[in-house]
């Protein structure tokens, strides 16, 4: 009979106890962050999308290099004399023409390893991560400023270049082989 | 309320209609709200948020799930017994929905003014265990039945507390017309049955711990046959699925679900009735200290519904604090525990109302 009260007594008070840490909790600010209007501030070291500020690339190849999943694809022309490309912002002077950066941001894994090359740090990672698309093929993201006219004519020039160079070389000493065309990839 | 539209429009049979047509929009419009009220609160219990997205705090996600239930495919099971499993969601509904039918809402707001309200309530409640046994042996799935076989067994044990309180209370006040008993705890809260009725003098105070016992016994054995945590186990979510309703879709599913609101509402309607002073303002009438009579109705709609409010309130509270019992444990509390004290308190209660 004892055991039986208390038995009694045990289930009305703890549900009360219950009751009262959930009451508490009612009034507990909530942990929700409401996502997309709300978004957390992210640290300042993150990983997230590549972009690559192409006024500083100097068309090195070096990120491409260093990628471990060959997601980057660059091909440069180089300029021909009389061309002015400009100065990086940490005072290098361009010297190719950069007619292709692209990057496949689907293959890329986040490693941050093309950015550490980077001589004129053009390369970086930003904090956008929301970027999902539809078709696969928009996440090849094409960076290269140069359009598609102009990097063909940029190309012709410097054929045109070398052209008259070899003629010029091969003029004076016909016995040197005309020099080929030594275009980085 | 059915004598006052009759006069007014002289047509039996649309006065009838319009009567039957107000319990049933306040069982609507309180789904729509209790299951919003629920997400809400089981949310803010655990730190969250809830619906936030449609409309302010997300008050119209139910709206929005309604009219997804609304589009969705009536799929029923090959080997489902089809006339069965299409009256159950029915007859649980009209089960809850029937109950109504006897609730004053206020003094002015009665479906109908029986004399046995509170024995046909008891009644009529029962048919929702028909329902539930016919929706879980039809749909001929084991988790159906299962949990069709533990919901009879639940609801048909914790009516004996029920109907004990209820019995401590018919025995108490003398009547079985709810309106009768809602009459008597008129003027102010220390008139409540919980606080020993409308009369004065020592038993009085006898009785308040019988009748808070009382009160409590009956909350939690009527928690217990509207299947809410922690008696959920028919619908046990991780044993059984969604148990007797396990094989329902669309609206069908949606008529059980209205139906458990509607139950909840209805048994704290009886309990704010019983013990509470069911539609009587705690605090005297607004209308009658101003001298406009026909405000007195509407505030005792409010008051009943605010009572009303406030229980399901406790009964969502409680959902979310407790876990569910073991089968044999809910038997334990029920035989062992619910049914002797009632039954003690029937007794002191019988013989304190003598005296």
């Amino acid at each position: 009979m004892k055991q039986y009260l208390k038995n009694t007594f045990d289930g009305i008070f703890t549900v009360l106890v219950g009751m009262k840490v959930t009451f508490k909790h009612l009034f507990t600010p909530a942990v929700t962050i409401q996502y997309p209007d709300v978004k957390v501030k992210l640290p300042e070291r993150v990983r997230n999308r590549l972009y690559v500020n192409m006024d500083d690339c100097i068309g090195c190849d070096q990120c491409s290099r260093a990628c471990p999943v060959s997601c980057i694809e660059i091909e440069t022309v180089k300029s021909i004399p009389g061309e002015d490309l400009g100065i990086t912002s940490n005072g290098k002077k361009k010297a190719l023409w950069v007619t292709k950066f692209n990057i496949d941001i689907a293959k890329c894994c986040y490693c941050q390893l093309c950015v550490f090359p980077c001589p004129t740090e053009c390369i970086y990672m930003t904090d956008v991560y929301e970027f999902a698309e539809y078709e696969r093929s928009n996440f090849l993201y094409k960076f290269a400023t140069l359009t598609d006219e102009e990097a063909v004519q940029k190309k012709i020039n410097y054929e045109k270049l070398q052209a008259e160079k070899a003629a010029a070389a091969a003029k004076p000493k016909p016995e040197t082989p005309a020099q080929t065309e030594n275009k980085p990839e | 309320m059915y004598q006052f539209l009759y006069d007014l429009i002289g047509n039996e049979i649309l006065a009838g209609l319009l009567v039957a047509v107000v319990p049933l929009t306040i069982i609507l419009v309180f789904a729509l709200f209790g299951i919003w009220l629920e997400r809400k609160v089981s949310a803010h219990m655990q730190d969250r948020l809830g619906p936030m997205r449609t409309g302010w705090h997300g008050w119209l996600q139910t709206v929005a799930d309604l009219m997804k239930m609304l589009q969705k495919e009536d799929i029923i099971a090959t080997d489902a017994d089809k006339t069965l499993y299409n009256i159950a969601p029915v007859l649980v509904f009209t089960g809850s929905f029937a109950a109504y039918a006897v609730i004053p809402f206020s003094s002015k707001l009665l479906g109908s003014e029986v004399e046995i309200g509170l024995f046909y309530v008891i009644a009529i409640s029962s048919l929702v265990v028909a329902g539930i046994l016919m929706a879980g042996w039809s749909a001929n799935n084991k988790y159906s039945l299962l949990g069709a076989m533990r919901a009879a067994a639940q609801i048909i044990s914790y009516e004996i507390p029920t109907a004990l309180i209820v019995l401590s209370m018919v025995m108490f006040t003398g009547t079985l017309s709810l309106d009768k008993i809602s009459q008597m705890q008129t003027s102010s809260f220390w008139n409540w049955n919980i606080f020993g009725g409308a009369i004065f003098g020592l038993s009085k105070f006898l009785l308040i711990p019988f009748m808070i016992v009382g009160a409590l016994i009956i909350f939690t054995s009527t928690l217990a046959e509207v299947n809410r945590v922690p008696f959920d186990i028919p619908e046990a979510e991780s044993e059984l699925v969604a148990g007797y309703f396990t094989e329902y879709c669309g609206m069908k599913w949606g008529m059980f679900m209205l139906a458990e609101y509607g139950n909840m509402f209805a048994v704290s309607a009886i309990i704010s009735i019983l013990f509470l002073g069911g539609y009587q303002s705690p605090i005297g009438y607004l209308g009658n200290s101003i001298g406009t009579q026909w405000l007195v109705p509407f505030e005792q709609g409010f008051w009943f519904i605010a009572k009303g409010l406030a229980l399901v309130f406790v009964q969502m509270w409680l959902r979310w604090t407790l876990p569910r019992l073991r089968v044999d444990q809910l038997m334990t509390v029920c035989w062992k525990y619910l049914i002797p004290f009632a039954f003690i308190n029937l007794i002191i209660i019988g013989i304190i109302s003598l005296i």
